[in-house]
């Protein structure tokens, strides 16, 4: 299927191959760029290029690969960094130099790396398709190896093998690989999904009781330029309860992704005690890496978080952020000339986002396991303006919506997530399962917490006009019990040994400050003089 | 490689800056060309789009005299490049890279494609080290490190040019000393003649080697596109190949974005917010994303850009789009500037999202972010003070709040006020710790 180069217009061309099919990848040029099929008319093709195309030039060679854009899964996705289209970073800086240049491809998985494979079937035995032929360890996951094809084993590995050796031999001499290839646009299947029932423990306490989050769950974070988004991502990535974190770092800053690959290889996980980075992949395509790539680079991620659900891991998927995946969308509709929607955005980025979205969930795997994918979405709203095309289409799928708030930011309150206006659709579920696990207390504490900020912020409404003084004893002390929650329990440094807090710290502490405060509105009623409670017991 | 030259007088339209050419064989895209009107006039052109043998190019001067039948498009089967070379340190150019300063075209050493290309993540070292700029609003409380990219947010009006020529004198690179060169690039886009006095009497003052890239507001808008490209990519040169630290000063980021607009509507492109083209975003990050060090070479590239906000508003897209890019920013206030404090720059809304990295023992002083956290603790209790001033008046308010009052106008009149005078660090950071002294809030 080879064919050549008939128009070239941004980062999508037309090309004269025959008989290509929708959604095929294409390599372009003498630079062999990669591309995707979006458009099929009789003679022609348009192909969306995941790289830069300046200097290709009309006429130049290109060809259809007969088969769609697809993710390499196997052993070594783990501490492995990789671009959109999961170009493996590292090796690509250790044999091209420090630089990024069109064209250049490595394959994702290293093929030379050694791993321990027990086989199953034995030589001789019959195989069908699918079948387990045997599982590779990597830390304490066992990948299992299916069979590709049917037919009978003539060779089966054993002890020590590499990716690109075979790893058994059918008769007929096909060979059968321990990795395999996945159309990323093609959810990974499973036997059931099943409704969401164990909490996501995050390490925040102000996402763990306020606003839980479930695995299997979707979450997205909107807030303005320097409320903290990355910050929380990143926070919950280290201290989420998950078995692997796939972090994707969409048209985001690349220093980021560098502090972060080197923070990740530092730190441990609270939970296993082994370093973060055991359990991560990050996905980084920088904001200025091509567009294309970045539309695609959160697919890439999914479906490599879905290669781990299967294996029944609680997987955890991280995008920072939709809405330049969002903005990439429309750059590459605009650029195949389809009609606009609201701001410009393509009328199907809802549709695309829900179906992004319905690829989490707890299921019950092909092979009888339970895995989970949970979601979770940075948006970064224009102007901080919440009403726009990305954040509403996100609200309408997302099962948790942690408003970022840029007046509590200001204020150096992290993290600035709103209590107002956020919510969780998980809270009813989450909150009888922290009741039953953790405390007792939990769904009363949170009420009760929540009915102290509600009043809290209509007590400073009020003392902002009247002044403090005209505030009755009995408000100074709610406002003085509100602040300790403002300060001593929603907000959380990141920078600080505070940064994670399991849910019976958060029991804890929040039943401390409420009962405090409980015992002071008690003295108060007896008579007590307020500076002397305040004073005794101030923290 | 072509062999020849291909010339081309098939103009089958030209609209504004765009020229339709028919039957061309071969192109590539971005691709550079010449054009040459009837009367001999060259200018340069770029092409834009590939339809078979139908090929839009965008002219980067100005169309007036062309025609339909004479002019003759050549292809020069090669993307814009820079001419790269130390001769170009302390030299003026314009935004098409020919002197300004009547000198000679300077011998290039090679020649790099502008456009750039990414870094690879893995290969960026953490931008951690240091740089002061004599400012004690942006080395105390929003510091400023190798590598990053800070812009800062100016109102009309506003004295931002001072505040860049200041930073372009003062501004030291700790560590250079240590036979690291430091070198200033100064791009200036949509200048009018006084800003470009100011400026030029400015750059044959500082010490620092420096290049420069001037477009007037007169010269032609789509140099205002590639001034910035040629700069960072003469700043790339400089610091990955030569091992200098390089700071680069854009100004003023509103005229460039003005230019994309403009320029994006004569392309009939679909307009975005504000009329601005949806890939605004991506466009500035590939300026702002080649700011950074590298590991294991010696240089960096740290951005200054200055960016003038239409109608006073940060949620405009310019600076909201910008914000979302670098890692933080600098806001001037004109409430600070009425009051007549220089520099006028409100440190609440401001933000060095790298600042923990370069500040402490070893880089700047051991107390350093302790102070700057107690000044910022301080003055942001204060000016939430203030609003409750407006109402119950300053009788009506508790001694320690008036305490708080005053230091905030301390801290607005003697710490961020600082006239024309260079602070080193030390002197910010005593600075700040004699006002906290003075009012008993030495103490968190």
């Amino acid at each position: 299927m080879k064919g050549r180069i008939i128009g070239i217009s941004g980062p999508t061309v037309t090309v004269d191959i025959p008989d290509l099919k929708l959604y095929d990848r294409v390599r372009l040029g003498l630079e062999r760029l990669q591309g995707e099929v979006v458009h099929l008319s009789s003679g022609r093709a348009m192909v969306q290029v995941y790289e830069d195309t300046r200097g290709l030039a009309l006429g130049e060679p290109a060809e259809g690969m007969g088969r769609p854009l697809s993710a390499q899964l196997g052993p070594g996705l783990l501490t492995g960094i990789f671009d959109g289209l999961q170009r493996p970073l590292s090796r690509m800086a250790a044999v091209h130099g420090p630089f990024i240049r069109p064209g250049k491809l490595l394959s994702p998985l290293a093929m030379d790396q050694s791993w321990q494979f027990t086989p199953a079937p034995q030589i001789g035995d019959t195989v069908t398709a699918g079948e387990v032929l045997g599982t590779i360890s990597e830390g304490s996951h066992q990948h299992p190896v299916h069979a590709a094809a049917a037919g009978t084993l003539t060779m089966i590995a054993s002890g020590l093998v590499v990716l690109k050796e075979p790893i058994a031999l059918l008769a007929g001499d096909i060979k059968l690989y321990a990795h395999e290839e996945w159309p990323i646009r093609q959810p990974r299947p499973y036997r059931q999904k099943l409704a969401p029932t164990a909490p996501l423990i995050t390490g925040q306490r102000i996402i763990d009781f306020l606003f839980p989050l479930a695995k299997g769950g979707t979450a997205i974070l909107p807030g303005g330029f320097g409320t903290g988004k990355t910050i929380l991502e990143q926070a919950i990535a280290k201290f989420a309860d998950v078995d692997v974190v796939v972090y994707a770092g969409c048209g985001e800053r690349g220093n980021e992704m560098a502090e972060m690959l080197e923070e990740f290889g530092e730190l441990a996980d609270p939970w296993s005690g082994q370093r973060l980075m055991d359990r991560t992949i990050l996905v980084a395509n920088t904001s200025n890496m091509p567009v294309a790539a970045r539309e695609a680079s959160i697919y890439t991620a999914v479906t490599m978080a879905e290669y781990y659900r299967d294996m029944g891991c609680h997987v955890l998927l991280l995008a920072d952020s939709i809405s330049r995946w969002a903005e990439a969308l429309r750059e590459i509709s605009s650029a195949m000339e389809e009609m606009p929607g609201e701001e410009g955005y393509p009328t199907y980025l809802a549709s695309r986002l829900a179906g992004f979205f319905s690829r989490a969930g707890v299921v019950e795997t092909m092979n009888g396991r339970i895995g989970s994918l949970s979601i979770i979405l940075s948006v970064s709203p224009p102007g901080g303006d919440f009403t726009e095309p990305a954040t509403q289409a996100c609200l309408r799928t997302s099962g948790a919506f942690l408003m970022l708030d840029t007046a509590l930011a200001h204020r150096r309150h992290f993290p600035a997530i709103n209590w107002f206006q956020s919510f969780s659709l998980y809270d009813a579920d989450m909150g009888s399962y922290f009741e039953k696990e953790v405390s007792p207390a939990w769904n009363r504490n949170r009420r009760k917490c929540q009915a102290l900020l509600q009043r809290d912020e209509k007590l400073r409404e009020v003392a902002a006009i009247v002044g403090a003084d005209g505030l009755q004893d009995s408000d100074h002390l709610l406002l003085a019990v509100a602040e300790r929650i403002r300060q001593d329990f929603l907000c959380q440094n990141s920078y600080s040994a505070d940064a994670f807090s399991t849910p019976e710290l958060t029991a804890e502490k929040i039943n401390t400050i409420i009962s405090w405060g409980e015992a002071a509105e008690k003295r108060l009623t007896d008579g007590e003089e307020l500076a002397d409670i305040l004073s005794k017991d101030k923290p | 490689m072509r062999l020849a030259e291909h010339r081309y007088k098939t103009i089958s339209s030209i609209r504004s800056q765009l020229l339709m050419v028919e039957q061309v064989a071969a192109v590539r895209l971005g691709e550079v060309v010449r054009v040459v009107g009837p009367d001999g006039r060259s200018q340069e052109g770029e092409v834009l789009l590939i339809d078979g043998h139908t090929v839009l190019i965008q002219i980067f001067g100005e169309c007036r005299g062309l025609d339909l039948r004479e002019s003759t498009v050549i292809f020069t089967d090669a993307i814009k490049q820079a001419p790269l070379s130390l001769h170009m340190l302390n030299r003026v150019f314009n935004g098409s890279f020919l002197p300004l300063d009547g000198l000679p075209t300077p011998l290039p050493e090679k020649w790099v494609p502008v456009a750039g290309v990414p870094i690879n993540p893995t290969s960026r070292a953490r931008p951690e080290e240091f740089i002061e700029t004599g400012f004690s609003a942006i080395d105390g409380l929003n510091t400023l490190v190798k590598g990053q990219k800070l812009p800062i947010f100016s109102c009309a009006g506003l004295p931002a040019k001072e505040i860049a020529a200041a930073i372009l004198k003062n501004c030291t690179m700790t560590g250079t000393g240590q036979g690291r060169k430091q070198a200033v690039v100064f791009v200036a886009l949509g200048l009018s003649h006084y800003e470009y006095s100011f400026y030029m009497e400015t750059l044959a003052a500082i010490e620092t080697n420096f290049v420069a890239f001037i477009n007037l507001s007169s010269d032609p808008v789509v140099e205002r596109l590639l001034a910035p490209r040629f700069g960072l990519t003469v700043a790339e040169y400089l610091a990955f190949e030569k091992e200098m630290d390089v700071l680069v000063v854009i100004t003023d980021m509103t005229n460039y974005c003005d230019a994309l607009r403009e320029i994006s509507t004569s392309r009939e492109e679909l307009p975005g917010r504000r009329g601005y083209p949806g890939y605004m975003y991506s466009d500035l990050a590939s300026l702002f994303e080649r700011a950074g060090r590298i590991k294991d070479r010696a240089g960096s590239v740290t951005m200054l850009p200055i960016v003038t906000m239409p109608e006073d508003d940060i949620t405009h897209p310019i600076p909201d789009l910008t914000g979302y890019i670098t890692e933080g920013q600098i806001v001037l206030s004109r409430d600070l500037h009425r009051q007549g404090i220089f520099p006028p720059i409100d440190v609440l809304p401001s933000l060095s999202r790298l600042m923990q990295q370069g500040i402490g023992t070893g880089r700047t002083r051991d107390d350093h972010r302790q102070t700057a956290n107690r000044l910022y603790k301080y003055y942001a209790k204060g000016r939430d003070l203030r609003g409750l001033e407006a109402i119950v008046g300053r009788d009506g308010m508790s001694v320690s709040d008036r305490n708080i009052l005053d230091f905030t106008d301390t801290f607005e009149q003697e710490f961020v006020n600082q006239g024309g005078s260079r602070r080193a660090i030390t002197a910010t950071l005593d600075t700040g710790l004699a006002i906290l002294k003075r009012y008993g809030l030495e103490e968190l």
